[in-house]
Parts: structure tokens; sequence; C-alpha cells
């Protein structure tokens, strides 16, 4: 077998058999092609659009999830119900030290506050942020810095905007960078500007200052707006807020069936929902792309069918001359699987085509929908397996049909 | 070479069925040359298609060169058409996408021969029926004359031991006919066994040998005096 596929003569049966018809075979490989081409592309495309979502959502952790303190609803310890939760500097401490599977956890402050430049000024969201805000919520800088440890430890005046800050507090092409701003009547230095996010998670957040620096100022002492816990990668989201908000009711006195003492976000579990979305639609896509796939199999089938029927005398003719039925089916099933290959890898490469084009309307610029839309080899690779299964088996049909009548009634046929 | 002893061959044909060959006996024997004749529905094509291994007898022996020919598979069957028969049709049967060189090697195909072989001995063959020049061309680019003469070199490619030939010059004019005839006599002189079925009295004539076939029995077997074709050319 292996000495026949490698045979010329083999190739120049089926080349001479597709130059015959030639209009013929190209129609027939219309569905295949077609059917590659709807896989390749519709998988690239969800590729691309996964690819995407992960790059807007890819400077944020999104194995993570909020916790703040809200009021508790059930009395406990003899506290009464109603009393107010504030989380602090320590329980988060405890919750990093106690709690499996945390990645980081970062404990944030916000206010709101009235910003004064010169003649301009606004009310912004302040925030209090330690440095490792800019590991879990990568901040895209435009200039200068982040906050950084010096920072923390000194309680310096500086602070990092954003570009909608900018935008309202300086002028047109002016260097942030060193100037001051007036942030409750105390004077910060601006070390960096950063641009917004294409997704914004959590509170909006303006401008950022050191977490101690915003301790001092507003009088917060050790408590906190709320922390942001992000889990390592082998660990469910799920189960570390839950835990979390379990250990944070038995530090703060609050009963442990007390569902709303503690309000969470849980980012985790919103970003499965999408992925899960996508994972559908990739699933939609193999489904559509194969059934396309099939349909354009037995369109070969189908004409290779007709030109058996119309080929019946030529076949009586080779068998009188000595060919074996097992070397008519085999030369029957050869073409066919010739054509849905040949067939596949133009739906491969045109698929390819697709791609690049969908890569240049839609894959350009940084919120392009679309980015690096692409399949795998592996993909193409399953998908050419997949066509010579389908064509050997396709092509078994008209190969028996073939042989199945008589040669003497074969050469009768006129 | 060749012992029919007592072929029989019926075909259904609705609920009764139609009685072709009753009991024919025929010996040809290494070097002949056998015209089988007999109006339509006399049995002749099926004998011959029974001879050609493309057709069963129903009861009856059937020897080819000390080969007893019964219940053949497909496949058996096959390899022996390749190996001891060689065939021409009435309606040449040429392959008509592949020229003639190709045509000729196409029994050394099924041989396995080498493709490098194939092609020497395939042209060898067309010299021999004249058309070496004609090699590279399809049969819609040839004459009546000249697709027989390609098809009688397909039939010698693979050298058989019996050449089979059913109303070979049955679609040819007169002249191009007697060429053709005159061609086969060559081969038969030259010690080719050859069997062929015809109707017209003056092909039959340039056999060695004509039997003669009604309703499925052999009314006549006789030897003739060979009438050379080529002086009607």
């Amino acid at each position: 077998m292996i000495k026949f596929l490698f045979d010329r003569d083999t190739w120049q049966e089926v080349f001479d058999s597709f130059s015959k018809n030639k209009l013929r075979s190209i129609l027939t490989m219309v569905g295949v092609w077609w059917g590659i081409l709807l896989l390749i592309g519709l998988l690239g495309s969800a590729k691309g659009l996964e690819n995407s979502f992960n790059r807007l959502f890819g400077s944020f952790a999104t194995n993570s999830v909020f916790v703040w303190g809200q009021s508790t609803s059930k009395p406990f310890q003899g506290f009464q119900e109603g009393r107010r939760v504030n989380l602090s500097l320590t329980d988060a401490k405890k919750v990093e030290e106690n709690v499996e599977g945390i990645e980081f956890l970062v404990p944030r402050n916000q206010n709101q506050a009235t910003v004064v430049r010169n003649f301009l000024s606004s009310s912004f969201s302040i925030n209090g942020d330690y440095p490792l805000l800019d590991q879990v919520q990568k901040k895209n800088l435009i200039h200068g810095r982040f906050i950084n440890q010096n920072d923390i430890d000194h309680n310096k005046k500086v602070v990092v905007i954003s570009e909608e800050a900018y935008k309202q507090l300086f002028e047109k092409d002016e260097m942030p960078i060193g100037e001051y701003i007036e942030i409750n009547k105390i004077n910060f230095m601006v070390i960096g500007m950063f641009e917004n996010g294409n997704v914004n998670m959590g509170p909006t957040s303006d401008m950022h200052i050191p977490f101690t620096t915003f301790q001092q100022i507003y009088n917060q002492g050790d408590q906190i707006g709320w922390m942001m816990i992000t889990g390592k990668p082998d660990y469910n989201i799920k189960q570390i807020e839950e835990d979390a908000k379990l250990l944070l009711k038995n530090l703060n006195g609050i009963h442990p069936k007390d569902q709303r003492a503690f309000g969470s976000f849980n980012l985790g579990s919103e970003f499965a929902k999408v992925t899960g979305f996508l994972t559908g639609m990739q699933f939609l896509t193999w489904f559509v792309g194969i059934a396309t796939l099939i349909a354009g199999v037995f369109a070969i089938g189908n004409i290779l069918l007709i030109t058996v029927k119309e080929r019946t005398k030529e076949i009586g003719v080779r068998r009188a001359l000595g060919a074996t039925p097992f070397e008519i089916k085999r030369q029957i099933v050869v073409e066919a699987v010739f054509l849905t290959i040949v067939a596949g890898l133009f739906g491969i490469i045109t698929g390819g085509w697709i791609l690049i084009l969908l890569d240049h309307l839609f894959g350009q610029g940084e919120d392009a929908a679309i980015v690096n839309a692409s399949v795998s080899i592996s993909v193409v690779f399953i998908a050419l397996v997949i066509l010579v299964v389908l064509g050997t088996l396709i092509g078994l049909i008209p190969a028996f049909k073939a042989t199945s009548i008589k040669p003497i009634e074969a050469l009768r046929e006129e | 070479m060749l012992k029919i002893h007592q072929l029989n061959k019926s075909y259904p044909i609705g609920d009764s069925s139609l009685h072709v060959l009753k009991g024919i006996n025929l010996n040809v024997e290494e070097g002949e040359m056998v015209a089988i004749m007999g109006s339509s529905g006399s049995g002749k094509s099926t004998l011959l298609n029974i001879i050609g291994m493309l057709d069963e007898a129903d009861s009856g022996e059937y020897i080819l060169d000390g080969l007893p020919i019964k219940n053949l598979t497909e496949k058996k069957a096959a390899v022996y058409r390749n190996k001891f028969l060689g065939f021409i049709f009435q309606s040449f049967n040429l392959i008509n996408y592949k020229n003639a060189a190709e045509n000729v090697a196409l029994p050394l195909y099924y041989q396995g021969i080498k493709r490098k072989e194939r092609q020497e001995q395939a042209m060898f063959h067309l010299g021999k029926v004249g058309l070496a020049d004609w090699a590279k061309h399809l049969p819609k680019e040839l004459s009546g004359g000249q697709k027989q003469r390609v098809a009688i070199a397909r039939a010698l490619a693979a050298n058989p031991k019996l050449l089979l030939a059913d109303e070979p010059t049955g679609a040819l004019d007169t002249k191009t006919s007697h060429d053709i005839m005159a061609f086969i006599q060559q081969l038969n002189d030259e010690g080719k066994t050859i069997l062929m079925v015809t109707h017209e009295e003056d092909i039959a004539n340039m056999c060695k040998r004509i039997v003669r076939l009604k309703d499925g029995v052999i009314m006549e077997d006789v030897k003739v005096t060979q009438d050379r074709a080529e002086n009607y050319v």
C-alpha cells in the first residue's frame, strides 16, 4: 500500500481522471473547501475575540475578588444587628497569613476630594494605594512612575493621576510630571500619569496617592476601604472568598451565617461566565465547521458516484485488461481522498487569507475587536485527519458501486 | 491450448430462462485462427465471453492451457485475463483520456511492471502495428483503423496466449477491415492463437477454421483454406 501511494502511476491515474473532468472536480471540491474555510475562519475569529478579551483584561488579575465591610444583619456576641463593619490593616494581614491560595492581598482606601490646580478644579476619587496595586491591576503609565515603597515609608505627598484627570487639570501638551496639584488643600507632586484602561473593575480611580499618606491626611488609622485579593492560579477564587469572609467574621465578632456583613465582588466568577461563553462559541464553531465539512465530503462522494456511473464502461475495459476489483476500488478511494485533501488544503490557505484580512480590517490598533485571529497547527492537523478519514469512508461507496457491476455488463454499457 | 467440453449457459428471462449454449464442445490447438460465426442470438458472443472469463458457464468444462477455469473469484479472473488473454473489441474500447502509448501500456500496469519498461514495451508494440509516430495522440485524434490497431497493440502488450476478438472489423469499412485482417493474419503467422467472433463471411474466410453456431449448438466446424487479406489491399 505504501508503495502504491508513492507510485507515480497512481497519481498519474488520479491526475488523468481529474483533468478529464476539471470543472466537475472543482465544483465537487467547493463543498469541502467551504467547510474548511468556515472552520478555519470561524475558529480563528473566535480565537481573535478571545485574544482581544484577554488583552482587555490582561492588565487585570482576573482571578480576584474584592471584599468590603457593610453592616451586620444578625446580632452576635452581645452586639446588636446593624452594626457598621470596618475592615482594618490587621484584618488584611490576618487574611493574607491564614487563607490558603492567596497570591496578593491589596488593601485600598478611597475618598472623594476636590482637586485644584491654578484656576482649575474638579472632584476626583482619591485612592490610597500600595505599590502592589500595579501588580494586580497593571497601570499603563504614559509618563513617570507608580507609587513605590519609598513613598509609602516616608508618607510622601506624591500623586499618580489618570489621563482623564490630566485633561481636566492641565493645558494641552503640558508636562504634568513634577507639577503640583492641591488635594484637600494639601500640595501633591505629580509623579506619574496613566492611561485609563478599557475595562475598569471596581471603583473608578482618578488619582493614586501612597497608602500611608492617605491614612495620614484622612486620619484613617488602621481602617481600610476594601481589600482586593488575587488567587494563585491553581486555587478556586470562590473558595478563597468564602475562607476570607469567614475569617473576617471571626475576627470582627460577626455571626458566621451573616450574609450582609461583608460585600464582595468576585471578578473570577464573572470572568468565568464570559470565558464560558467563548468556549461555547468555539464548540459551536467546531460543530458548524465539521457539519459543513461532512456535507462537503458527502458532495464529493455523490459526484464520484456519478463519475463511476459514467465510467462504467472504462472500468469494464480495465477489468477486462486485468484490473482486480481491489485495484479499481483503491483507485477510486485514492481519488476521493485526493479531492478532499486538495480541497481541504485550499480551504486552509484561503481560510488563512480570511484571517489575514480580518486582522487588517479589525485587528489593528489598541482597542481592536479581534486580536491575532489565528488557528493552531494542531487544529489544522486535526481537520486534515478528519478529512482523510471522511474522504476514505465516503470513497468506499462509489468504489463498491464500481465493482459491484460485472465486467461483462460494464462492457455492454454504452 | 483450449478445451471446452459440454458447456452450458442460460440466462434467466423473467420467470423462464433462455438456454444460450447447449453443450458446446470445442478444441483449439496452439497457432490456430478460428472464426466463430452465427446469426445474432446464436450464442457466439456468450461463448467468447466465457472463454474470455468475463462470464461463467453454468456447467461443463473449460480448460485453458491445461488450467481448469472454474469458480474463479473476481480477483483470480482478473489475473488470468491479464496473463493469458488479449481482448480486441468491436468498438475498440480505448480509454479516451489516455494517449495511444498509455492505452497500450495499461495491461502492463496491472501486471505491476515498472513504468519505464512499460513505456518501452508499449512503444515496441505500437511500432509493430505501425503507429509509433502516433504514440502521443489521444484516441479521438485517430481514425477507426488506427484505433483498432492501438487496441490490437494493447491486446498484444501483455503477450497473451490467446487473442480474443469480438467483431474486430465490425465498425470499420471494407478496406480498413482488410488492413486489420491482414495484420491479424500476420500475428497468427507468428504463432499467436486467435479466436474471433464475426458474422461476415469474407472475414471468416480469412481464418483457418470456421465454427458455426446456431441456437446454442455447433452446426459446423470446418478447416478452410485461408484467404489472405493482403490480396485485397
